[in-house]
């Protein structure tokens, strides 16, 4: 076992630097184990909301969700997130290849389609509030619609965060075999927030709009 | 030892070196002693409900007050006792069972322990800031979103903080387990306790973040206003239920199967032979955590889910009983023409398999969903589930406290102490809750403050609270025994109980980096295989040479207090906006420390192979 190796060193990086060290490793596998917990974490949130979708009770403000939604708006959305994804794997594409500052450059590009989405998505919800009283208080639809929807955005925020971070401090040293597996696994988390979008556009808004 | 460290230090380098540690091994008895502080808490909880119902129309507690405490009884036992004392065998043990220096993730470990701690703190917060929750451990819609005061929101955020802290540990363990074993240590070769570390640690992952969900709708519509629960504005309440039951399901095998694994690692041993059905063991306790996911419902009978529905969960259930079964049979096939050594350890399991196997077949009858109409939230039920926990989990950790003493303090704990303990424990068990399968049968309900004279209760109250005390003289003794065995117990220094394991082949007390050099494991018990067919040392399966170890950190600490801080403002914002003053710094706390470790370099150090042969010199 070589403990020597200088795992902040940019030079002679091996093919998949992810995973080269044992802490990149049980980085990697750790996450895509946290990952499947959230995704009962998401299950659970989408099983309440097919259960209140709609339930409104004697809700004052009840709009149905097919008067609710704008399908245009979604669309718009989940281009930007669905490209984001495919930005953030042409960043891991550079990493496997070294190219640090490729690397970086697809990385903001990825941070700034998941801004333009997170903008989208707070000018839906202003517009919900706006013209249709739906709040989180409004009715139980409103509370299931707002909390799946909120914790996917909150994940967006964090994501977000966590991207800038790990960019604003590596801007300057480049690629080694400690920061890699920190960039990869951000990646990671960039698709499963990616995906779950995927099952949100579909099970809240086209079968919203439609079903 | 080296003699720098063997000196006395101050209690304020004790301390931080305790509150900063990365080191499974302080970790386990910081889990150690978190959970033991609040199972005596739950304890004292539990003779106040027995005493309170030793006499008809007692009334020595007031109602609100009763409620208060079951609640907390059940909600302390579950998450803050059972499942810490749990964890902390599992990070005292398992890293040594597969030959690992370290965990996967030190510092997610040490926050898990922190957040678990706060979380529990913050809890019992409740009991000072106007009443703890009195709702249930289950803490049902809607009466715990009309339940008045703050009690069911220290409930909330408690449980979430811990919450969040059992999941970290569950995926350290399951990372450890599948990237860090020595080399030859093969899945099927792993020590039945790694095992079920590794598949409770599953069901920790999948079922946890239920918990977390439920949790969260609780907590928005009791603090802002959600409607998840309130029929007037087409909440439901059965969704609670569910998300509930999916968690709280699988906690019951979170709790046994490590409990399984003990048993399985303290019968081997004393009865110097392999464990019996070493594979079928294996399988077993796989379909039990597979099924274990698919019997939630098993719980809401009398919801009025429908005949279909609950057929498919009661013959589910039953199922459960066939994988338990050939787990019963292998421990009793293991004891089988051994040479049964009867130490405390094994008394512990000896009795488990009676015990635990009445809490089974009561089990199988609550499964059944039409008979289960007549015993739903009676004390047939309390009887049934305290036969699993206490008979199954309690017991297990008894055993594994006092197998795996020695190994984590350097003392056997004193044999005759450990059996006065052992005799009280089993037979106040036993009287308090055998006798309670008949309370409920003759129709008295749980959670009840009182019951009325006449009605044929009082014996059966009495004797129960009889027993109670009983168990409560067994784990003072326990108490005393620590206390006696630290202050005056023998060193031991390797191996006491003649073990099979490589756990045991490490000196006493086990140096930080635990092994020295990684040991090649050749087959199942791999000690036992050196014992017998070597000189009874591990081979190295390496040189000597520098090993890498983590830092220590205080950032979990802070992180967790961030948390609690954070926690205490969301609870009191309704009542005042000085609480986001609280919800600002406790959130400030917790991100900033995560970017602190996010953006600071932590390579962690090395120990010196000079180093390491000079210490070696000294240990042999």
């Amino acid at each position: 076992m070589s403990t020597h190796e200088d795992v902040l060193s940019s030079e002679n990086l091996p093919h998949e630097p992810e995973k080269a060290t044992l802490e990149g490793k049980n980085k990697f596998l750790g996450f895509w184990f946290f990952l499947g917990g959230e995704t009962v974490l998401f299950a659970s949130l989408f099983g309440t909301y097919l259960a209140l979708k709609n339930s409104f009770g004697n809700a004052e403000h009840a709009t149905p969700s097919q008067e609710l939604f704008g399908l245009e708006l979604v669309f718009i959305m989940t281009m930007f997130l669905l490209t984001s994804s495919l930005t953030s794997v042409y960043a891991m594409y550079h990493m496997k290849n070294h190219d640090f500052k490729k690397m970086m450059l697809w990385l903001g590009i990825t941070v700034l389609l998941g801004l333009a989405f997170l903008a989208c998505e707070i000018y839906e919800f202003t517009h919900y509030y706006h013209e249709f009283h739906h709040t989180f208080t409004s009715s139980a639809f409103g509370s299931a619609f707002y909390a799946l929807v909120g914790f996917h955005g909150a994940h967006v925020v964090f994501g977000l965060c966590w991207i800038v971070a790990l960019m604003v401090r590596n801007a300057r040293r480049g690629l080694n075999l400690y920061n890699a597996p920190k960039f990869y696994i951000s990646s990671l988390y960039w698709h499963f927030i990616d995906v779950v979008w995927v099952f949100i556009f579909t099970v809240v808004y086209l079968m919203g709009k439609v079903g | 030892m080296s003699t720098a460290t063997a000196k006395k230090r101050g209690f304020g380098s004790v301390l931080w070196d305790y509150l900063t540690t990365v080191d499974h091994k302080k970790i386990a008895s910081l889990y150690l002693i978190g959970g033991g502080f609040f199972f005596l808490l739950g304890g004292l909880e539990a003779l106040l409900i027995r005493l309170q119902l030793m006499y008809p129309e007692n009334a020595l507690i007031g109602a609100q007050f009763y409620n208060e405490v079951f609640t907390m009884h059940g909600t302390t036992m579950i998450f803050l006792a059972a499942m810490p004392l749990l964890f902390a065998l599992m990070n005292a043990v398992m890293p040594l069972q597969i030959g690992a220096r370290d965990v996967a993730f030190p510092f997610i470990n040490a926050l898990g322990f922190w957040l678990f701690l706060f979380g529990g703190i913050l809890l019992n917060l409740s009991w000072f800031l106007g009443g703890a929750p009195d709702a249930g451990w289950t803490s049902y819609a809607p009466l715990s979103i009309y339940s008045p005061g703050h009690g069911v929101d220290f409930y909330a955020i408690g449980l979430q903080i811990s919450g969040f802290g059992t999941l970290m540990g569950g995926i350290n363990f399951l990372v450890t387990i599948v990237t860090m074993r020595a080399p030859g240590m093969t899945y099927m070769r792993m020590p039945l306790f790694t095992w079920t570390t590794f598949v409770a640690s599953v069901l920790i992952l999948f079922a946890f973040p239920a918990l977390t969900v439920g949790i969260f709708l609780l907590t928005f519509d009791r603090l802002f206003g959600a409607q998840f629960f309130e029929a007037t504005m087409g909440g439901n309440e059965i969704i609670w239920e569910h998300l509930f039951w999916i968690f709280g399901h699988p906690e019951v095998y979170i709790l046994i199967l490590p409990a399984f694994g003990i048993f399985s690692e303290i019968i081997p041993v004393f009865s110097k032979k392999r464990l019996f059905g070493y594979s079928s063991m294996v399988f077993a306790t796989v379909l039990i955590a597979f099924l274990g996911f698919m019997v939630w419902a098993h719980h809401m009978f009398t919801t009025g889910m429908g005949p279909v529905a609950n057929s498919i969960f009661a013959v589910a259930t039953m199922a459960i009983a066939i994988p338990t079964g050939i787990k019963i049979f292998n421990w009793l096939l293991t004891m089988w023409g051994g040479k049964i050594r009867l130490t405390s350890p094994m008394l512990w399991s000896a009795a488990f398999i009676p015990s635990f196997l009445l809490g089974g077949v009561t089990g199988v009858m609550l499964a059944v969903a039409p008979a289960d109409f007549q015993y739903h939230d009676s004390y047939f039920v309390v009887a049934h589930f305290h036969y699993v926990i206490v008979g199954g989990v309690v017991f297990g950790i008894l055993a594994g406290v006092t197998y795996w003493w020695p190994l984590m303090f350097g003392k056997v704990l004193d044999e005759k102490l450990s059996k006065w303990t052992f005799w009280t424990f089993f037979t106040g068990f036993h009287l308090t809750f055998f006798i309670q399968h008949f309370l409920g049968l003759m129709g008295m309900p749980r959670r009840y403050w009182t019951y009325l004279e006449g009605q044929e209760f009082e014996t059966g109250n009495f004797i129960s609270t009889i027993g109670a005390f009983l168990m409560g003289v067994g784990t003072i003794i326990l108490l005393y025994n620590i206390i006696k065995t630290s202050v005056s117990g023998e060193k031991c220094t390797r191996d006491p109980w003649d073990g099979r394991t490589l756990e045991w082949s490490l000196p006493i007390p086990t140096p930080h980096y635990n092994f020295k050099q990684l040991p090649l494991v050749r087959g199942l018990d791999a000690l036992w295989i050196e014992k017998t067919q070597g000189n009874g040392k591990m081979i190295p399966a390496e040189p000597v040479d520098d090993i890498h170890m983590p830092n220590n950190s205080i950032l979990p600490f802070v992180i967790s207090l961030g948390l609690f801080i954070a926690g205490l403002g969301v609870i009191y914002r309704v009542d005042s906006n000085a609480a986001y003053i609280a919800i600002i710094v406790g959130f400030v706390l917790t991100f900033g420390s995560m970017l602190v470790r996010s953006v600071k370099d932590d390579l962690g150090h090395h120990i010196h192979k000079e180093d390491l042969e000079k210490e070696g010199a000294e240990v042999e």
